[in-house]
């Protein structure tokens, strides 16, 4: 479904991607791990569409279209679901008129018609029930004053809601107690088809145990320098990243 | 400047036009006693005077400190005419504005031009016992004691060009007496519509008094029918009693070739309670002027307004806040979008007495602009001569937060819906603090119509469809 050919981004003329490469099929669960500062999260900004990173060599395409040519919004309404880092807060804006809005575009995008506010509350009502979110969170602004769980949470719910055909989970296990960690995971799995995948970006294995890869990618200075199976994640957790590290510069 | 009847004076020696001022000093002196005849006694009393004011003071100007971001210069070179005659203008607004904000209920009032028009509104029968609503003519004749205790009370003596300007013209206004413990069963709507053939002027002059313990609720809406020019220069002068709640809206939806001053002052007895929201969804040039004294102890005072403009719009928000008595409440919210080349302003006065200790005072004004060539000044002006007071006052001015739209895009919302959520939830709390809930659902709508730049016009009352 998603195809990176020898990807090369800047930010503010500082080139972060240095030629990546990655293939992800239907069903497949990619995990990326890497050291603070390696791309990742800037691999995830660049699939979304932010415009603050520019793509300066190389392809992507998401089912044969050319992703780089689709506005954020449209990568959106194709089935691309970032997780981030970082979510925003956005006083003012509820959360269920930010949903309807996001889900009614989605629809039209597919020429359905836009969801009875009967309906889409009760969609709400079950993917609520499905990330075990608070009703209360619900009925607030988007993010606003939620704890850092509270927001990953919340990440997850939208992804619930939106059905992704490709979800990038951007560090979203960080700042998680076991239980919400074990929740998040629960949601992912739920979510799990043959039809969609994952990438999951994290810093420790500890989320690949609720979530199994089918693989682990080391990124490092810009490019995937390392690819394998699940057993990757553990020899990482083990033995960290300066062997990686050494390897790349050896080769270099 | 031409006065209906003897708009043949226009053809005067030039020489006498060599200020702004000119004209309206020698129309003053020439029409003095047409005026006076054509108005109460009350509103003649303190005329000469005010004239002689604005002959001393003049039309404000930039140069002054409480006008540094209104510029009237161009709007008073137009050649408006006045009614002083008091010819009554062809327009059955009973008939024109069916206004129904979906359950309102008000009870309906209009002025056109400067004149009250004749009360028409099968509601008004119902007024609870003792309330009085009417034109200032009539209840001068009527009650003149009312009048008497309270009229130009708070706005002879200020040292203000356009308050001195409307002491010398105004010749009629709205008024609303509401007795001690009387509480108003429904809002009352006053709508000014300005109807003319001709660009035209219209000063007026609104009194409400609301005794202990009474509440009312008032919605002022302006609004323009004719496509030429039009001025309007409007004193209000409030009473509230002891214990008493006012509410005070105001919403401006008018074409881009009016000027709207407004000068709004605001008396506070103890234990009152006010919210004014000063509301401008279209307009040309407006400058608001909003005085609140706070002259009891126990004030509860909340001022919002909320300002969105493009084009060339012009809105100056003027408000002072006065606390002379312990223990009062007050605070104030103002938000500008502001797009294309319009302009905003606004001043934050606050002034603590030094008696007025465990005052309470907060201020914000945030403002949004849309393009690099909106502007907006604001200033926030607190003086406090109390010790044990808390105050606070922040203004930020800054553009649409981007990661915010971005992570709106993200889940699938295009860009002009994501503007449009943040420019909604921007304006949001101004809304919020509207408490005739109809209007509140009816102010929602209209505001994002006028985000989606359906509003660009006003047809028909837009308040009223
Ligand atoms: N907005 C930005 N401006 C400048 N540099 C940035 C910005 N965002 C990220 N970077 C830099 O890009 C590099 C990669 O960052 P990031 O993709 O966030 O790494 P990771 O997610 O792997 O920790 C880092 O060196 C970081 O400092
Ligand atoms: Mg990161």
């Amino acid at each position: 479904m998603l195809e990176i050919k020898n990807l090369h981004a800047n930010i503010n003329g500082k080139e972060i991607l240095k030629g990546l490469d990655l293939v992800v099929r239907p069903g497949e669960i990619h995990a990326i791990m890497g050291p603070n500062g390696a791309g990742k999260s800037t691999l995830a900004s660049v699939l979304t569409g932010n415009q603050a990173f520019e793509v300066t060599h190389g392809d992507i395409t998401f089912y044969g279209k050319n992703l780089l040519e689709l506005s954020p919004e449209d990568r959106s309404r194709e089935g691309i679901f970032l997780s981030f880092q970082y979510p925003v807060e956005i006083p003012g804006v509820s959360m269920v008129n930010f949903l309807r809005a996001a889900l009614n575009e989605h629809r039209k995008y597919k020429n359905l018609e836009p969801l009875s506010a009967t309906d889409f509350l009760r969609v709400m009502r079950e993917k609520k029930t499905l990330v075990e979110m608070d009703n209360k969170l619900a009925n607030r602004a988007v993010n606003e004053g939620f704890s850092g769980g509270e927001k990953k949470r919340n990440e997850i719910f939208q992804m619930a809601m939106l059905e992704p055909r490709l979800a990038i989970l951007d560090e979203t296990d960080s700042g998680l107690d076991i239980d919400a960690l074990r929740i998040v995971a629960n949601g992912v799995n739920k979510l799990k088809s043959p039809d969609n995948a994952s990438i999951v970006i994290t810093h420790y294995q500890r989320l690949l145990d609720y979530i199994i890869p089918d693989f682990v990618h080391v990124l490092y200075d810009g490019r995937i320098v390392k690819s394998g199976g699940k057993e990757l994640a553990l020899e990482l957790e083990e033995r960290g990243y300066d062997w990686i590290k050494k390897e790349v510069e050896e080769t270099v | 400047m031409k006065n209906n009847e003897i708009s043949t004076l226009n053809a005067a020696p030039t020489v006498r036009q060599e200020t702004l001022e000119q004209q309206y000093i020698d129309l003053y002196k020439e029409q003095r006693e047409s005026i006076k005849k054509h108005s109460s006694a009350v509103m003649n009393t303190s005329r000469d005077e005010s004239f002689a004011r604005f002959e001393a003071l003049g039309f404000p100007t930039s140069a002054l400190e409480n006008y540094k971001y209104t510029d009237l210069r161009e709007t008073l070179s137009v050649d408006y005419g006045l009614n002083i005659n008091r010819i009554s203008v062809p327009i059955n607004p009973y008939e024109v504005f069916k206004c129904d904000v979906p359950g309102i209920h008000s009870y309906l009032y209009f002025v056109v031009n400067d004149a009250f028009y004749p009360v028409n509104d099968p509601v008004h029968n119902k007024l609870p016992e003792g309330v009085i609503i009417g034109s200032v003519k009539d209840v001068a004749a009527s009650h003149p004691e009312l009048l008497r205790d309270y009229f130009g009370k708070l706005s002879t003596a200020k040292n203000d060009g356009l308050v001195a300007f409307n002491g010398a013209f105004a010749q009629d206004g709205f008024f609303m007496y509401v007795p001690k413990n009387v509480v108003m069963d429904r809002p009352v709507q006053l709508v000014n519509i300005m109807r003319s053939d001709v660009d035209t002027m219209a000063n007026s002059h609104n009194l409400i008094v609301i005794e202990e313990g009474s509440k009312a609720q008032l919605l002022v809406c302006d609004h323009t029918v004719d496509e030429v020019r039009f001025l309007s220069n409007r004193v209000t002068e409030v009473f509230v009693g002891e214990n008493a709640t006012y509410e005070h809206y105001k919403l401006e939806n008018v074409h881009t070739k009016t000027t709207n001053l407004s000068t709004l002052l605001i008396d506070q007895r103890k234990s009152s309670n006010v919210l004014a929201n000063v509301i401008t969804l279209h307009n040309g040039i407006t400058r608001n002027t909003i005085e609140i004294d706070l002259d009891g102890e126990g004030c509860d005072t909340l001022l919002c307004g909320m300002v969105i403009a493009d084009k060339k719009q012009e809105v100056d928000n003027f408000t002072s806040i006065i606390h002379n008595k312990p223990n009062c409440n007050s605070r104030e919210l103002f938000k500008y979008v502001l797009d294309d080349m319009s302009k905003g302003g606004f001043t934050g006065k606050l002034l603590v007495a030094k008696d007025a200790q465990k005052t309470a005072a907060f201020q914000t004004n945030r403002n949004i602009l849309l393009s690099k060539t909106a502007k907006m000044r604001t200033k926030p002006q607190l003086e406090i001569w109390a010790d044990d007071v808390k105050c606070s006052h922040g203004a930020t001015i800054g553009s649409l937060d981007e990661s915010a739209k971005f992570y709106m895009q993200s889940r699938g919302i295009s860009e002009k819906e994501a503007r449009l959520l943040l420019m909604f939830a921007f304006t949001n709390d101004v809304i919020e603090n509207i408490r005739i809930p109809a209007l509140q659902d009816r102010m929602k709508l209209l505001v994002e119509k006028r985000l989606r730049g359906e509003l660009s016009k006003c047809e028909g009352c837009v308040i009223c469809q």
